[in-house]
Order: structure tokens, then sequence, then C-alpha cells
């Protein structure tokens, strides 16, 4: 089974595990994304998510059915939040089971980073200071944008 | 000439002011001539020269064919997770 969704409401995360857990998985995996406090040395207050909701969509589908192409037999449910998030909220959620834990454990270790690298979803950070910013993975430095 | 939609996200809309804007390219189109357009625009300077461009929901590869009808959309690098 595969389930993907980009979604603005609070992921349910136990929902998420039980949705991929059978009696025929003998591992479940489960990766959370949260908002941390510090990005390189700032207070953070929150993050402001947003995706291009349409294609962000196919391309976590797309994402998943190839996990499960490369680990066969593997169970997948993930969630992206779209939306501000404040401390500690979770922003992705990436549910896996399988019959044994290595196919589990690698197939949410490529989900996550096929993700990141993938599906667009930017997120702008909010600080402490009143500056907000846009996070640009491939920049050693983002774009600053004042409040 | 013909008129086409760009989709902006992000900071890229930021820079233009602006979620979806219109260039005017000749025709045959191509998505190196939507950002050659996007950047003679206001804000067009925040573009790489070759940024991540989606038509219809998949990313582009190089330069390929466009017409009007199909969702160009011009990426900012992306941070999901």
């Amino acid at each position: 089974m595969i389930r993907t969704a980009i979604v603005s409401d609070a992921i349910d995360v136990p929902a998420l595990i039980r949705e991929v857990t059978s009696e025929a998985t003998g591992a479940t995996t489960l990766f959370l994304g949260t908002v941390r406090d510090v990005n390189d040395g700032r207070d953070v207050t929150g993050i402001e998510y947003t995706a291009y909701a349409g294609m962000a969509s196919d391309e976590l589908q797309r994402i998943a059915v190839e996990a499960q192409t490369q680990f066969d037999g593997v169970r997948v449910a993930v969630e992206h939040r779209i939306g501000t998030l404040g401390l500690s909220d979770v922003s992705v959620a990436i549910a896996v089971a399988h019959a044994r834990r290595t196919q589990a454990m690698d197939a949410s270790r490529f989900i996550i980073e096929e993700l990141k690298r993938r599906v667009p979803i930017w997120k702008c950070e909010h600080y402490a200071d009143g500056e907000r910013q846009w996070i640009d993975p491939t920049a050693s430095r983002a774009s600053v944008v004042a409040s | 000439m013909t008129q086409l939609q760009v989709l902006l996200f992000a900071s890229y809309a930021d820079a233009f002011g602006a979620n979806c804007v219109s260039v005017t390219v000749a025709e045959p189109a191509t998505t190196a001539d939507v950002v050659g357009a996007l950047r003679a625009l206001p804000g067009g300077h925040v573009l790489p020269m070759s940024p991540l461009v989606a038509v219809d929901r998949r990313y582009t590869r190089g330069d390929v064919a466009v017409s009007a009808g199909q969702e160009i959309a011009v990426i900012p690098p992306v941070a999901g997770g």
C-alpha cells in the first residue's frame, strides 16, 4: 500500500503507523521532521511552509512508488504539512513497514532524501528578531526578507 | 508572438511581487525563452541562469518546447522536510 498527501492540519502520526502495519510486517520505521528552535545560530520562532500543491502531491506519490519498486513489499504512508508551524510541530511524517527491517529503514531514508531533493515545498523561517528568510539548501546564504 | 502564464513560488514570487506573471515570447517558444523573458522583468535578477522549470507538473531537463495552455512553473530551490 502507498498513501501520500500534502496536508494543512496537524499530522496524525499514530494513524500513519496503523496504516502501514499488518500481520505480515515485522519492521516499522517512522521518520518525523520537526521545527527546531535554532538554525544557523539564529533563534527560530516558526516556519511557514508553502508548496506548489498539485506538483508536490504528484512528486511525493512518484517517490513513494519508486520506493515500492526499489524495496519490494514496503508499505508506505507519507504526509507533509504546509502552513505556519510552531516549534516542535511535525512538518513531515514517513511511516514505512516491511517484513524485514533493512528494507523498511532503507526505504524510509530513500523517501526523505528524495523528498528534500525533489518535492516543490519551501520553508520561510521566522526569527525572534522579526526577520524572515526563505531557506535555500543550495546556497551558503539564504535570502533575507525584512518583515 | 505568444503570451504564456508562468507560476512563481516562495522567494521568486516575493521578488516578482506575484504568484503568476505573463511573458510574451516568439513562437515556437521554449523554456529558455520563458526564463529569458522573466529575467528581463523587475525582480528577474533573482533567477539563476538555469532555474528549475516544471511543465505540466513535471521537471524539465534542458530546453524544451512550451505553448499556451501548458502549466509552466519556475521552481526555486526546494526545501521540504
